[in-house]
């Protein structure tokens, strides 16, 4: 499932959104990659919706997109509220991830942008993950 | 349930209960022991269990609460939505559901011979069934739980407790759950105490998980004039008072389940 960068690409930071909706969760990746200008490499992988595609969280769901997501340079994970966020330290906690994913406490739309157009310039996971966390601060007033 | 009142009955008055009253079979072993090896032999065979420090609780037992706890959740689940209704979304009942009936069908497609064992098992099937918080929450419990209990055949209720107590600790870090913050911990924190109460003056495995499943009940039931601080709930704020907490109650639910079968056991 492991996409491998471009021929001749150093791998990228994978990013993985997860949402209570599966609808949210593909918006909001269709969002961030067209706004880091669409032809981005950094793969961004959706899992929303709950197992049987109502509302909710899927574990397993998560686990495939976090695998799928894994180029070798860590996966950064978004997630919106309550059981998404709690799914994903679960599963971090029992190592049902790949070695290098971490959850990223960040907010989830704004921080998807920010970790995605973060990731398309090469950047560690440190610094895809503070960039992310940094969009806490973008005041709107 | 109704269980609330059985508390100080069954933690009270345990002094007289004959420790090895249940002994309900024949040594299988000579019992003619020369030394304290034989002795112990005899005495850890699964035939001759003490009641509550010895190993009473093996795979068989923990599947037959998984068998109780589930046809609990199944016939409650209306009950936990409609709690969960005016102060979350409405889907404790269906996520729990789903959840247990998915972890009692792979529980007999591939049964664990371990109590811990079991105890990861279900753990995994709600993390990946449930769909709400209450799947990594629970999950988290179990799974924790039945990593402490490692790999022991049969464990004690002093053992249960504390692979519990490892696993409730675990969920409250996961949640960042405080006692009071009207959350699944009101009712398991309060039913440790009671199960540790229970089981230092001398009582039963029985006697002690019923214990903890009047003392869950209780704290579920003292979840009513609570503040929720935790989980969608919280966003209510005042207008979360008034109403039981659907987590409590479940995990009371789940308690009441273990207590049934280890009265039925006569452990």
């Amino acid at each position: 499932m492991t996409q491998s960068p471009a021929p001749g690409g150093a791998p990228l930071v994978g990013i993985v959104l997860v949402s209570h909706s599966a609808r949210v969760a593909e918006s909001v990746a269709d969002l961030a990659t067209g706004l880091s200008g669409g032809a981005t490499k950094v793969p961004v992988v959706p899992a929303g919706g709950a197992p049987d595609g109502g509302l909710g969280t899927s574990s397993d769901l998560i686990a495939e997109a976090a695998r799928s997501a894994d180029q070798g340079a860590g996966v950064a994970v978004l997630a919106d509220l309550g059981s998404a966020v709690l799914t994903v330290k679960a599963l971090l906690a029992d190592e049902e991830l790949p070695p290098g994913a971490r959850l990223v406490d960040a907010p989830f739309l704004e921080g998807a942008v920010a970790a995605v157009v973060t990731a398309s310039t090469g950047a560690d996971l440190d610094t895809v993950r503070s960039a992310a966390a940094e969009a806490y601060t973008f005041r709107k007033i | 349930m109704g269980r609330a009142g059985l508390h100080s009955g069954s933690a009270l008055g345990l002094t007289s209960a004959d420790p090895r009253r249940v002994l309900t079979a024949p040594p299988p072993f000579p019992v003619a022991c020369v030394d304290a090896a034989c002795v112990e032999s005899v005495e850890r065979h699964p035939m001759n269990a003490l009641p509550a420090d010895g190993p009473t609780i093996d795979a068989a037992f923990l599947r037959r609460w998984l068998d109780a706890a589930t046809t609990a959740v199944d016939r409650e689940a209306a009950q936990l939505s409609e709690l969960d209704s005016p102060i979350g979304d409405a889907d404790h009942g269906t996520n729990m559901r789903r959840g247990f009936l998915a972890a009692r069908s792979a529980i007999e497609q591939e049964p664990p011979d371990t109590p811990g064992g079991v105890l990861v098992a279900v753990g995994r099937q709600l993390i990946s069934t449930v769909g709400g918080a209450s799947g990594p929450l629970y999950g988290t419990l179990l799974r924790r739980a039945g990593k402490a209990l490692g790999d022991e055949p049969a464990v004690s209720a002093a053992q249960l407790r504390d692979a519990l107590r490892v696993g409730v600790d675990a969920v409250a870090q996961l949640g960042g759950a405080a006692p009071g913050d009207k959350t699944m911990l009101d009712a398991l924190l309060p039913a440790l105490d009671a199960l540790t109460g229970a089981l230092d003056a001398g009582g039963s495995t029985a006697e002690a998980l019923d214990a903890a499943a009047a003392a869950a009940d209780e704290g579920a039931r003292a979840t009513i004039p609570l503040r929720a601080r935790k989980g969608r709930a919280s966003y209510l704020g005042e207008r979360s008072v008034g109403h039981q907490d659907p987590g409590a109650t479940s995990s009371a639910l789940l308690l009441a389940a273990l207590a049934d079968t280890a009265k039925e056991a006569a452990v």
